[in-house]
């Protein structure tokens, strides 16, 4: 069965979902869109070093996207521009740099359209493995971070004064979506992975009543997304990483999509 | 007055405390304890360094000089200034109460009826009113039964009869708890009236002491001006008794009644009857 391509694209496809969809809650609620964009920007800048380096690529990408967003961290603490604007210096630089020093590297070749936006048929058996065991740590690290991570992103300063150590969530946080995006790349491309963080976090957030459940429903949203979205692609012979990003586009709109029989929904 | 709840033990301490910041000391030279049992209150202009020092006290920020020591483990419940929770978390008042550790289901229930907001219990905080999401910030608080309960300005938004209650209810949590409260109040009526110790803060402390001596110091005095000392002179003057949410009166014995006993109560300082008084009796009408 693993034998099959595609059937090992929906494998990894929607064990990125899973893990992705209870991460992606926190960068929503954080507001953390862009953060997240800045880092798998620089995740092209971790796939030359690897390969310069020799090392594994998706440990590459997890090591750059890391020190990103400590970078960010410290830039941030210098008070010296908004983070707005730092978000933008450093995600299109990185992303820049990347494109540099793969361009220098004539050596080696490079899929450049499969790392940016996706390459179903570059999944392999290892790759499967790492996707699903990366996942599974990423979930049970999520679930153990849970209480602090929750409370820092309502009140910080609650967290703090309550003794749940918010800067270590908050940092721990980070890792945890370097690592998302260094198993995710493979599959959506860097381009793409924060819309599959953040999109079926957004669609969840109709259909849920408290955070928990807004963390399962996006890790299902994702699911389907990701299964709607190969198929399509396979179908209709077109990129798998913006197939499945459509995909998940409309399962938002069909989420936000004011059914006759539900009241209208009040927000502030 | 009140049952002994072993006064003496000291849950939080800043000595000679200082935050500098941007080229500036916020505050500076801060000594202040609270003891279990004890409420003490922060007053003080805008920008005179309460929260911080409030922060300083809690661990959020570490003093740049001196020193905060707090007591091992120290269970705390914080109400913060501002507290803005972004639209897209789903957040239910019920939910809001157990953010930061579980609760019993009892103590939950009846925190949130004490700080009058179990009727929104199933409501998202982001569509509570101001004083509604307040109500709801000090049920959580109150609902962890803290050993130190710290409150920056509790009453923000809450109307005049809520207001009354909460700092009623806050005496009665530390009463019946024996919590130490570290509070930061703008009604210098009810400070007076709710408090054991006053610190009066202007970047760094300008006066302290039980109510009645820190109304005296002339600091005080030059900080809040004349009238303001004037206002509450007045106000002590009639402190023998309190009026309560529900029109009656609890007496300087702590026994309960229906009127304040002096009928002329309303009409006899007229000439110099300002808001701050009458506004205590708001709550009867």
């Amino acid at each position: 069965m693993l034998d099959d391509f595609f059937t090992r694209a929906l494998i990894a496809g929607v064990g990125i979902a899973l893990a992705a969809g209870p991460l992606g809650c926190f960068v929503v609620w954080r507001r953390m869109a862009y953060f997240g964009d800045t880092m798998a920007h620089s995740a092209l800048l971790g796939v030359a070093l690897a390969v310069m380096f020799q090392i594994n690529v998706v440990a590459g990408v997890f090591v750059v996207a890391t020190v990103a967003s400590l970078a960010l961290l410290l830039l941030q603490k210098q008070e010296a521009l908004s983070t707005d604007a730092l978000l933008g210096i450093l995600s299109h630089s990185t992303l820049a740099i990347g494109l540099v020093m793969v361009a220098f590297m004539s050596t080696v070749r490079f899929d450049l359209m499969g790392l940016l936006f996706g390459d179903i048929l570059a999944v392999s058996k290892l790759d499967l493995a790492l996707i699903w065991g990366g996942g599974a740590a990423v979930l049970a690290i999520l679930a153990w971070l849970w209480k602090p991570l929750l409370a820092a992103t309502v009140n910080p300063e609650i967290a703090e004064a309550e003794g749940l150590r918010p800067e270590r969530a908050r940092i721990i946080f980070m890792l945890l979506m370097a690592a998302v995006i260094a198993i995710a790349m493979k599959v959506v491309g860097i381009m793409l992975i924060t819309s599959l963080l953040i999109i079926p976090a957004a669609t969840a957030r109709r259909l849920s009543a408290t955070p928990e459940m807004m963390a399962i429903v996006a890790a299902l949203a994702g699911a389907v997304a990701v299964v709607v979205g190969l198929t399509g692609s396979l179908q209709f012979d077109t990129p798998s990483g913006p197939s499945i990003v459509v995909a998940a586009l409309l399962l938002f709109l069909l989420s936000i999509a004011r059914l006759p029989w539900r009241g209208r929904r009040e927000t502030i | 007055m009140r049952a002994d709840h072993g006064k003496s033990e000291t849950l939080v301490e800043l000595s000679n405390a200082g935050l500098h910041r941007g080229g500036r000391w916020l505050v500076r030279g801060v000594d202040l304890a609270v003891r279990r049992g004890e409420i003490v209150t922060l007053i003080g202009p805008n920008g005179s360094g309460k929260s911080t020092t409030i922060k300083m006290a809690l661990g959020i920020w570490k003093p740049d000089e001196g020193a905060v020591k707090s007591k091992p483990a120290l269970r705390v419940g914080y109400v913060p200034q501002k507290v803005a929770i972004d639209w897209t978390l789903p957040l239910s008042v019920e939910r809001l109460m157990t953010l930061t550790g579980p609760l019993p289901e009892s103590r939950i229930r009846e925190a949130m009826q004490a700080a009058g907001i179990e009727h929104r219990a199933k409501a998202e905080v982001q569509t509570l009113s101001g004083g509604e999401f307040q109500r709801a910030l000090l049920a959580r608080a109150l609902a962890r039964e803290p050993e130190l309960l710290v409150l920056d300005e509790p009453v923000q938004g809450v109307d005049f009869t809520g207001e009354i209650a909460i700092y009623q209810l806050i005496r009665e949590i530390r009463d019946r708890i024996g919590c130490g409260i570290l509070l930061i109040s703008h009604d210098l009526h009810v400070v007076m009236a709710e408090t054991d110790t006053v610190v009066c803060l202007n970047g760094h402390v300008c006066c302290r002491g039980a109510p009645a001596q820190v109304l005296e110091s002339p600091e005080y005095v030059r900080l809040f001006g004349a009238r303001a000392a004037e206002t509450l002179a007045i106000y002590r003057h009639h402190h023998d008794h309190t009026h309560l949410a529900d029109g009656t009166v609890r007496l300087a014995d702590g026994t309960i009644t229906d009127s304040c006993g002096h009928d002329d109560h309303h009409h006899h300082h007229h000439h110099d009857h300002d808001h701050s008084h009458g506004h205590q009796h708001k709550g009867d009408a």
